[in-house]
Parts: structure tokens; C-alpha cells; sequence
């Protein structure tokens, strides 16, 4: 940690629908350092999502400034990973091919790195399986590797687990924080889980809608491996939920989009 | 005996399939369970056999009533006399040359049609401008019988191979220009933006991500194609032709031979069919990564 990865200033975003404009993103600063774990917890419709594929550089038309090391965002690329919540592999390819997908998987150096990456993700055995054979779980492992072979300076995860069983995702939750502990890639992660939220970022980023704007960052001080049983959890997570709890009641908001 | 071990296995399957639903068990096992019987009957005449009962039946009808003197033999020869003019024209090299003539016409056609169906499905599918420059005209065309043009191809191109194979790509064009163009359109949005953030080239979005997905649609044009250009076939041969199972057909009735007639005709279904098979499998060998209903 220490350098600026990403630093995010004076965002704002709308969208034109038919009822005229709506302010999905309102005047949003961030820095997130390298190396460090970003969780964004919102409710639905605070435009976290639309943060996130901003900085992917999926979406455009905003104001204020997104760099990435420096560097205004120009549009998506292999150096910011994405990681969506569904897998979006490629059906037709086994899952070595889908990790290594536009890159060949004959070319040694490539092949060195995919076999390490499926170790990584606990996939070994399943080289040849083809998507519709994986669960859930395993098909989102395999995405994460297809994300982290282009060796992204940051990885952006949009609810990524969302899909998943309790058990699966907290199963999850302790890959993604091993991955993390070993390539040192910043992450943000966005979810609608307080406990995930705790659970993995170094700060939580709490979102509230209409306009989405940031709330309140906390940072988390605790030291990993976290356990969620644990009194000072608890208290973390009850101090997340105090100002979650503030927006605004959890209304339900249309026009969400996840 | 090994239908026998397969019927085991089928059967203990569905009650292991049945019992992990462990609310609803014990009611849907034993419906499994009464089923054996008719299970064991169709694994007997296996998926093909069930297929051929139906044709065997008429077979047999057929014959039995062509020799018992119920039906007039040039009207509807039996089957037995179909079968002894298929030897007697295989013997003689006749069947074997027309049908070499007709499979390379239908081919040709069927190449040439193709090739442009699917260049022009590609292009359309990729291009918004192609689209709204060819679509139009092309499904106008393609609401005209391919076979209500043949007069004309004639009268432009004579009785020669020339009408014969444009009559054939004529036809075949259509089926895969159309699936080439939806399957392109139909790929998964989400995918294009997975392509985006991985980096595609607009190289390799084609051959990585729309080339795949559109297959299967391509490949079912590919056979609706070859149906299509089959027909075309016999309609290019009826019409003036010296050589081909068509031709076959034609003088067969002009000399009142109603047995070749019957020969050509079962020719062109049985050929089609294998063509189809053959297709099929290919389908099959590109394809098995779909997970789609089985039936």
C-alpha cells in the first residue's frame, strides 16, 4: 500500500430515461490505494454499480475526473479486471480456455500462468470441464482467473457472489481474500451483504440513493483472517449497519438496476 | 442382455433422480418404479427401431396387398417389384451415374448458394448499414418461390448445367443468409461487454465471441440449405434435363414405368436423409457444449 491506485473526483453521472433525468452518481470523491480491499455497500438504485463500470470504463458520459494510476480512463481494458455478477464464460470453451480466452493457451509462458491460476482458484481437475458442468461457485472462480491472468492493476467485482448459497459465498469470500493476500490486486467489491462487506474490504464505502452519492467510508481495523463470530465483528458490522441504516430507511426504489 | 443391465441402470437412475427431491420421494419413485414394463419394450426396439414401425407396417400392407392382385401394379407397383428395378438399374451402372449427376449439381449448387448466404448473413449481422442497404431487397426476393423463377433462368441460361445450379443456389441462399444473419444477431449482449473489458480486437470479437455463438444457428441453416437445394434439384431435373435421378424420374413416366419412378423417389429420400445424418453429426461434434433440453 502507499501509492494512489485510483482516484476518483467530483463524480457525477446521470441518465436520460423516459421520465427525464435521473442522478445516478452525485459529486463522489475516492482514493483507493494500491493494494488495498474496497468494498461499496449501497441499497439498490445508489448507483454502485454504475461506479464501478465507470472506473471498468464501461460506462461513459460522466463528469469529474477517474484516473487510474495517473491516467484519465479511456475504456474498458485488461488492466482493470471485471468481474460481473454472473460468470459470463464463454459456453463453448473448456475452463483453461476460458481463462486463457483470446490469449493462446499453446504458448508456454501462458500455460505456466493459467495452471498456476487454477490452482490458485482450487479448479484443478476441472481443465477440461465446459461452463453448463460447473456450479455457480466454480463458474465465478473461473471467471476471476480469466480476469486475473491479464495481471489487471485493479480488480472490480460487481456482486459477484450475489447468486451464490450462503455456504458457497462464504466459502468464496475466504478464496477471493486468499487471492487478494497472495497477488497483492487492488479490489472493489461491490455488494448489498453487510457481513461480506466487513468481512473483506480494508474500508467500507457506504452508498445512499437518489442522487448515489458516499456516505460515510469506514475503515475496518481488523486484522485478517477475519472471523465473523467475533465481538469486535460484531461491533463493526453494527456500526456499518448504524449508518446503512440511516439511508433512509432501506426504501425500495424502482429503476434499480443491479 | 446388455438392454437388459441398461434397463437396471435407467431404473435405478430415476429413483436416485426421484429421492433427491426427498420431499415429493416416495410418491414419484414408485410412478418410476410401474413404468419398467413399457421402458423395457422401447429399450428392446432401441430409439431406431421405434422410428421404423411405422414404415415396416406400410411395407408390409403394401406387399401384401400388391400380391394378393388388390392394387394394379402401374398404378402402385409392390414394394418387392420397386426392389428388383433398384437391383436391375444398380446393375447396370445407370443409378449409380445419375445419382453422381445429381448429388455434383446439387452440391455445386448448394456450395455456390451457400458461400454467398452466409457472406452476405455475415455481413448484414455484423454491419447495421449492410443490413439496412441489403435486407430488404434480398427478403423480397427470398418471398418469391425459388422455384417460380426457374422458367426464367431457363429462358436466360438454356437447358444447360448453367440453369440447372442456378436454379439450386437460388434456393439455397436464403435458409442460411437468414440463420447466419439471426444467429449474429442473436449473440448475448452481456458477452460484448466481456469482450470489452478482456480486450478483443474487433479480429478477435469476430472469431472469439460471434463466430461461436452464431454457430448454432449457422449450422441449422447450413441444413435447411441442403434441404432446400435438394428440392431445387429435382425440380432443375424434371424440367429438360439428359442425366440425373430427376431425369431418371421423368422418362420413367413417359414409358409408364412406375417401379423407377418409385426408385428415383426413394433415392432422393433415402440420400437426403444420409446428406442430413451427415450434417447432424457434425452438428452434433461442434456443438456438444450446449446445454440445451434434450428431449
Amino acid at each position: 500500500m502507499g501509492e494512489v491506485m485510483l482516484s476518483i473526483t467530483q463524480l457525477n453521472k446521470s441518465f436520460d430515461t423516459a421520465g427525464g433525468q435521473v442522478k445516478a452518481l452525485h459529486e463522489v470523491d475516492l482514493e483507493v490505494q494500491e493494494g488495498e480491499f474496497i468494498t461499496v455497500i449501497g441499497p439498490s438504485g445508489c448507483g454502485k454499480s454504475t461506479l464501478l463500470r465507470i472506473v471498468a470504463g464501461l460506462d461513459t458520459g460522466y463528469s469529474g475526473s477517474v484516473t487510474l494510476e495517473g491516467a484519465n480512463i479511456a475504456g474498458p481494458g485488461i488492466d482493470k479486471g471485471f468481474i460481473f455478477q454472473e460468470h459470463r464464460l464463454f459456453p463453448w470453451l473448456t475452463v483453461e480456455k476460458n481463462i486463457a480466452s483470446d490469449l493462446p493457451l499453446n504458448r508456454p509462458d501462458i500455460r505456466q500462468k493459467v495452471d498456476e491460476l487454477i490452482e490458485l482458484v482450487k479448479l484443478n481437475g476441472f481443465e477440461k470441464s465446459y461452463p453448463r458442468e460447473l456450479s455457480g461457485g466454480m463458474a465465478q472462480r473461473v471467471a476471476i482467473a480469466r480476469a486475473l491472468l491479464r495481471n489487471p492493476k485493479i480488480l472490480l467485482l460487481d456482486e459477484p457472489f450475489g447468486a451464490l448459497d450462503a455456504f458457497t459465498r462464504a466459502h468464496m469470500q475466504t478464496v477471493l481474500l486468499d487471492i487478494w493476500r497472495r497477488n497483492k490486486t487492488t479490489m472493489i467489491f461491490v455488494t448489498h451483504d453487510i457481513d461480506e462487506a466487513v468481512f473483506l474490504g480494508n474500508r467500507v464505502v457506504i452508498l445512499e440513493p437518489r442522487p448515489g452519492k458516499i456516505r460515510k467510508i469506514v475503515p475496518v481495523d481488523l486484522p485478517y483472517p477475519r472471523k465473523k463470530t467475533t465481538n469486535s465483528f460484531q461491533e463493526m458490522r453494527l456500526r456499518v449497519l448504524n449508518y446503512f441504516e440511516k439511508v433512509d430507511e432501506l426504501e425500495l426504489t424502482d429503476g434499480a438496476g443491479i | 442382455m446388455s438392454e437388459g443391465i441398461e434397463v437396471i441402470i435407467k431404473t435405478a437412475k430415476a429413483v436416485r433422480e426421484a429421492h433427491d427431491y426427498s420431499g415429493t420421494a416416495p410418491k414419484v419413485a414408485s410412478n418410476k418404479v410401474k413404468k419398467t414394463a413399457p421402458i423395457r419394450l422401447k429399450s428392446l426396439l432401441s430409439d431406431w427401431g421405434t422410428g421404423a414401425i411405422i414404415p415396416l407396417a406400410v411395407l408390409t400392407v403394401w406387399q401384401l396387398a400388391g400380391s394378393a392382385g388388390l392394387i394394379s401394379p402401374q398404378f402402385l407397383p409392390a414394394p418387392l417389384s420397386i426392389l428388383s428395378a433398384f437391383a436391375a438399374l444398380t446393375a447396370s451402372g445407370e443409378l449409380t451415374h445419375h445419382l453422381g449427376v445429381s448429388i455434383g449439381r446439387a452440391g455445386t449448387g448448394f456450395v455456390i448458394g451457400g458461400i454467398f448466404g452466409l457472406l452476405f448473413g455475415v455481413l448484414t449481422g455484423l454491419f447495421r448499414k449492410a443490413e439496412y442497404l441489403l435486407d430488404p431487397s434480398i427478403q423480397v426476393l427470398r418471398l418469391v418461390p425459388h422455384l417460380a423463377i426457374a422458367p426464367l433462368i431457363i429462358l436466360w441460361f438454356g437447358f444447360g448445367e448453367v440453369s440447372k445450379v442456378a436454379i439450386i443456389l437460388s434456393g439455397s441462399f436464403f435458409p442460411l443468409y437468414i440463420n447466419t444473419f439471426m444467429g449474429i444477431r442473436g449473440v448475448d449482449n452481456k458477452l460484448f461487454e466481456v469482450a470489452r473489458v478482456l480486450g478483443f480486437s474487433p479480429l478477435q470479437k469476430l472469431r472469439r465471441l460471434i463466430l461461436p455463438a452464431a454457430l448454432p444457428s449457422m449450422l441449422l441453416g447450413l441444413r435447411l440449405s441442403m434441404a432446400v437445394a435438394w428440392i431445387g434439384l429435382v425440380v432443375a431435373e424434371l424440367i429438360g434435363s439428359q442425366s440425373g435421378v430427376g431425369f431418371l424420374i421423368n422418362e420413367a413416366k413417359q414409358n409408364s414405368n412406375t417401379e423407377v419412378i418409385f426408385v428415383g423417389i426413394i433415392i432422393f429420400a433415402v440420400v437426403g436423409k444420409l446428406i442430413d445424418s451427415l450434417f447432424r453429426i457434425i452438428e452434433r461434434k461442434l456443438l456438444h457444449w450446449r446445454d440445451s433440453y434434450q428431449g
